[in-house]
């Protein structure tokens, strides 16, 4: 694996996307979502994406996440060729490696926090425990609680801590904080930040909000299909640090 | 104008996209109005064709045999109150000799009037003319019987006329209303080939058995008003010196009870069955429009805010329920006039007189509108009141997530690892309990209209086995035409191919409790007989009582006897006794109900010496043409009933009409656990693709996923298999008692290939539903479903 040394530590790659483009055919409407993206993730980092709506971002974060497959280009996940994977490996790959958040936290209502965390748990290969899940989101006083009597906070931080407890190498959340006021946004962050920090998940975030940019190491921005700048952050901050 | 445009389009996209649970509703209301419609339209063609003809030939509304009475006594019967016509005549049997048959056939004689047509029971001449009265070699045949035979006009066949064989030209072939539903003596079911009705002229006729001047046979006709009841009782006084067995009135004459038993039968089920089906497709309805009107919250918020009325967004769903109870009504009508047309054509084997097409009433299509109508407002009104409801600023915000409770079931498992989509399986089923209930009953309907179908079978089964195999074991039976001495089984035993014999003494008897009493018929039984035997209640062979009557079960209902009561029997024949005597056994019997004794005990009531009626005969079927041969030419004997041939027109007729029925109502049956199953899965699915697309990005595969949605169908459907068979054995028990008549008894039984067989068809049934729903799932749109709300 090609490593690269940057600033004296030596980064391990996570992602490598070569040249990778996604074409959408809809009723003979052709929209190009992503146009070549060339890009690397490296191992423990947290990166934020930001771009308007279509960008091309949410595209990229499924690819990543193995819920779809370019249309051209290749995309490696440490060794593992995901474009060369079947449905089937994929799925695997979901399993095994990878955490989601999502904007609307898709909790399976009929289960309680803890159970929806055993529900991931139950298929993985080394864990940790619902309670020690909850437990970093802050919400271990709510284990028996079902999505219906928690706020939206807090589902938000089931679902981070449901994604978080398979132990993934990476965490890729698209809009996490986008139907929370801004307080309960920044505990969200937190919980993301600090299991980032404590498990060393390489954490990709989707955000509209550039005011969380300055949490992130890299700032990744999209138009039109493409990427158009990388920055580094040099001075992280933390997320109740924050202005939005 | 525009505005209803659109909506109306959208009506029908929504209708489009629903239109393999739209087709399932309106299936299962199709049957339901199908049912319906060719079971009312049967009955009252049946009805109509019935009376029609009745009328056409002046069905008589009193009949009496006697043996024999002067034709002077005509006058003293005229003068009974209430009697307006009276026909009487010469009834015969006679055994027939026919070229293209080896075992003998036997015929009903009966004398047609000198001149003209009889004035009752008149005989339709569809072919040819009446016979001749002063020609005995001329017969008018009816034409069942000839088609049978390959017979027609100018065709001759030979009969055994009172001990002398008389070759007979059919010169007419006929219709009569008194042998519509053509039983022979002894048999079960019509059976053309063995059994025929003839016509001869008076005279001829009277000749032929010493009848000159006098008659056996009476038919009457009541004046308007009159009471049936008085005529039937002077009638009996009249002809109690002549020999009179009893008068009887035309409900009980043999062919119209069929006839209207039928008619009552078909009546019953077209009543019974539809509304099941009614409120299945009711439910259907009610889940499927409360389904879009979910997924539609924010459209009709949406309609809301633009300014439509609660009356105008309720009128789009309206429409939509309506759509759906058209298109069943609809469907159903045009199944249901090929169904009863079918049935029509059914009947016209067994029911031989001119069926009318079949003729719907108008009645009967207003009350499938109105009864389908008020099924599907009884499943959409709700969930459109619903939508009309519905205020926009509730409509428009984003439900919040179904609550869910950890419930009983929960805590009970706690100490058990259960993993989570198995509790997420149970959670969903416990929290809507209400349409989980309804699913299980729905296609419990299934298993049960299985089970009772099937049951018909295993009734029957148990019919033949306990009537052919284990009571009457005899090849055939014969009849004499008047008691002989009981010697005579030692000639019966030297015919070719007798293997064994035994003597039968039966006598026609009028038994009385208090006010209630029937005609029956006491067989005498030797004691250890082998070919037809006497079963208790357990099918245990048992010895004739020597003192006393073993009843039929059925009688002893009728008339409210149970062992060691004493019953009144007054002997219709001979010496005429009347005697009382205990019940001292009750029999079970399935198929014609009488009452034994032993055959020395009944010869000593009548006060006679050893005497027969009749022989019982097992046959080694190697010298059965032989015997056939002699026993064509052997005078004296009135009738043979042949047991084998008895079974086959059984299980004939049953081939071809029950098992048409069952076949029906097996596809009834798939069709509804399908309709029902299918949609349960259509709405699990609409209502948890997200939750299932997030479980497929969590990392499960689709089989996993699949499981969780199938475990719900999978759940309900084993819920229901023991709750639709109890739902069966109870239909079945109920419709049993419903299905006796006072010649055949349904028994109760229920095989376990029944329940078996029911639970396969709808596993079937369900298991197909899952198999497409699995396809569906495996469709799921992963990303899409994701970015999306609930």
């Amino acid at each position: 694996m090609p490593d690269v040394v940057q600033d004296g530590t030596r980064l391990v790659e996570t992602f490598r996307a070569e040249r990778i483009t996604k074409v959408y055919e809809t009723g003979g409407l052709r929209v190009e979502a992503l146009r070549g993206v060339d890009l690397t993730l490296y191992e423990g980092e947290l990166v934020v994406l930001l771009g308007p709506s279509g960008s091309g971002k949410s595209t990229l974060l499924n690819i990543l996440g193995g819920l779809d497959l370019p249309t051209s280009g290749r995309l490696f996940f440490k060794n593992l060729e995901l474009t060369a994977c079947s449905p089937h490996n994929l799925t695997m790959y979901r399993r095994d490696h990878v955490g989601f958040v999502f904007q609307f936290y898709n909790l399976i209502p009929s289960l309680t926090a803890r159970e929806n965390i055993s529900l991931v748990t139950e298929i993985a290969e080394d864990p940790m425990s619902a309670e020690e899940a909850l437990e970093m989101v802050g919400l271990e006083h709510r284990l028996d609680h079902f999505p219906s009597q928690l706020s939206g906070g807090e589902q938000q931080r089931v679902a981070i801590a449901r994604a978080i407890a398979k132990r993934p190498n990476v965490l890729l959340c698209d809009e996490p904080t986008g139907a929370l006021d801004s307080n309960t946004g920044v505990v969200v962050l937190q919980a993301l930040e600090r299991a980032n920090r404590e498990l060393g998940t390489t954490t990709a975030l989707i955000t509209h909000n550039a005011g969380i940019k300055d949490m992130s190491e890299r700032v990744i921005r999209f138009a039109d299909g493409q990427i158009i700048s990388v920055d580094e952050n040099p001075e992280k901050k933390a997320p109740e640090e924050l202005t939005w | 104008m525009i505005r209803v445009d659109a909506l109306n389009r959208k009506l029908l996209r929504d209708l489009w996209r629903i239109k393999g649970q739209a087709i399932a509703i309106s299936m299962v209301m199709a049957c339901g109005i199908a049912l319906m419609i060719s079971s009312f339209g049967t009955v009252t063609t049946l009805e109509e064709s019935m009376n029609a003809f009745y009328d056409r030939t002046r069905f008589a509304d009193v009949f009496a045999t006697l043996k024999r009475a002067p034709d002077s006594l005509k006058k003293d019967i005229e003068r009974i109150p209430g009697v307006s016509i009276i026909e009487t005549r010469i009834v015969a049997a006679v055994n027939l000799d026919l070229p293209n048959m080896t075992e003998p056939a036997t015929g009903q004689l009966l004398s047609l009037p000198e001149r003209g047509a009889p004035l009752l029971n008149d005989v339709i001449i569809l072919s040819g003319r009446y016979p001749s009265s002063q020609r005995p070699n001329e017969v008018a045949v009816t034409d069942a019987f000839a088609n049978a035979h390959d017979l027609t006009v100018g065709d001759s066949f030979k009969a055994i006329i009172n001990g002398n064989k008389r070759s007979l030209e059919i010169v007419g072939l006929g219709m009569t209303p008194e042998y519509i539903y053509a039983l022979g003596p002894g048999s079960l079911m019509p059976d053309d080939k063995r059994f025929g009705v003839m016509w001869m002229g008076r005279k001829a006729l009277a000749a032929a058995f010493d009848l000159d001047g006098a008659f056996n046979s009476l038919t009457i006709s009541l004046q308007l008003g009159a009471s049936e009841y008085e005529v039937i009782r002077r009638l009996d006084v009249l002809l109690e010196p002549y020999g009179g067995v009893g008068s009887y009135a035309r409900k009980d004459q043999l062919s119209n009870f069929f006839l209207v038993n039928e008619i009552t039968q078909l009546r019953t089920s077209g009543a019974v069955f539809p509304p099941v089906f009614l409120l299945v497709s009711a439910f259907l309805m009610n889940v499927v429009v409360s389904r879009i009107i979910a997924t539609e919250r924010e459209q009709i918020g949406l309609l809301k805010a633009f300014g439509y009325n609660d009356l105008e967004v309720g009128w789009v769903y309206l429409k939509l329920v309506l759509i759906l109870v058209f298109i069943g009504l609809g469907m159903g009508i045009a199944l249901g006039i090929w169904m009863g047309g079918g049935m029509i054509t059914m009947y016209t084997t067994y029911y031989k007189f001119p069926l009318l097409n079949l003729g719907i009433d108008t009645g009967v299509f207003t009350s499938a509108a109105i009864i389908s109508l008020i099924a599907g407002m009884l499943g959409g009104l709700g969930a459109v009141r619903q939508a009309a409801r519905l205020s926009p600023a509730v409509a428009m915000a984003p439900p919040v997530p179904t609550s869910y409770k950890a419930g009983a079931l929960s805590r009970f498992f706690a100490p058990l690892t259960i993993s989570q989509p198995t509790r997420m399986i149970f959670r969903h089923v416990t929290r809507f309990p209400v349409r989980a209930g309804l699913t299980i009953i729905g296609v419990a309907f299934s298993v049960a209209l299985m089970v009772m179908s099937l049951f018909f079978l295993d009734s029957i089964e148990r019919v033949i086995a306990v009537y052919f195999f284990q009571a009457e074991r005899q090849t055939l039976t014969l009849s004499f035409v008047e008691p002989r001495p009981a010697l005579v089984e030692q000639e019966i035993q030297h015919l070719p191919g007798v293997i064994k014999t035994q003597p039968v003494r039966s006598v026609s008897v009028r038994l009385r409790n208090g006010h209630l009493s029937d005609r029956k018929a006491i067989q005498g039984i030797v004691s250890g007989a082998d070919l037809a035997r006497l079963l208790d209640t357990d099918q245990k062979v048992i010895e004739p009582p020597l003192g006393g009557l073993a009843l039929s079960k059925h009688i002893a209902n009728d008339l409210n006897l149970k062992v060691g009561d004493l019953v009144t029997v007054e002997v219709l024949q001979e010496r005429r006794p009347v005697e009382q005597l205990p019940v001292v056994r009750l029999v079970e019997e399935y198929l014609g109900f009488q009452a034994y004794m032993h055959i020395d005990s009944l010869n000593r009531l009548m006060k006679e010496g050893p005497t027969v009626t009749g022989i019982h005969v097992m046959v080694d079927s190697r010298y059965a043409d032989d015997l056939y041969a002699t026993l064509k030419d052997t005078p004296g004997v009135a009738g043979i009933a042949q047991q084998t041939a008895t079974l086959a027109g059984f299980r004939e007729t049953m081939d071809n009409t029950m098992n048409v029925m069952i076949g029906f109502y097996v596809a009834l049956a798939s069709l509804i656990a399908f309709g029902v199953a299918y949609n349960a899965a259509r709405i699990a699915l609409s209502e948890r693709s997200r939750a299932l697309a997030s479980l497929r990005v969590l990392g499960f595969t689709r089989e996993e996923v699949t499981y969780i949605l199938l475990g719900e169908l999978g759940i309900l459907t084993l819920a229901s298999l023991p709750v639709g068979c109890l739902l069966g054995y109870s239909m079945a028990l109920a419709m049993s008692p419903m299905l006796t008549t006072d010649l055949y008894n349904f028994p109760f039984v229920i095989e376990p290939s029944t329940y078996g067989w029911s639970i396969i068809v709808v596993c079937v049934s369900a298991t197909i539903c899952g198999l497409i729903t699995r396809q569906r799932v495996f469709g799921l749109e992963l990303v899409s479903a994701l970015k999306t709300r609930e």
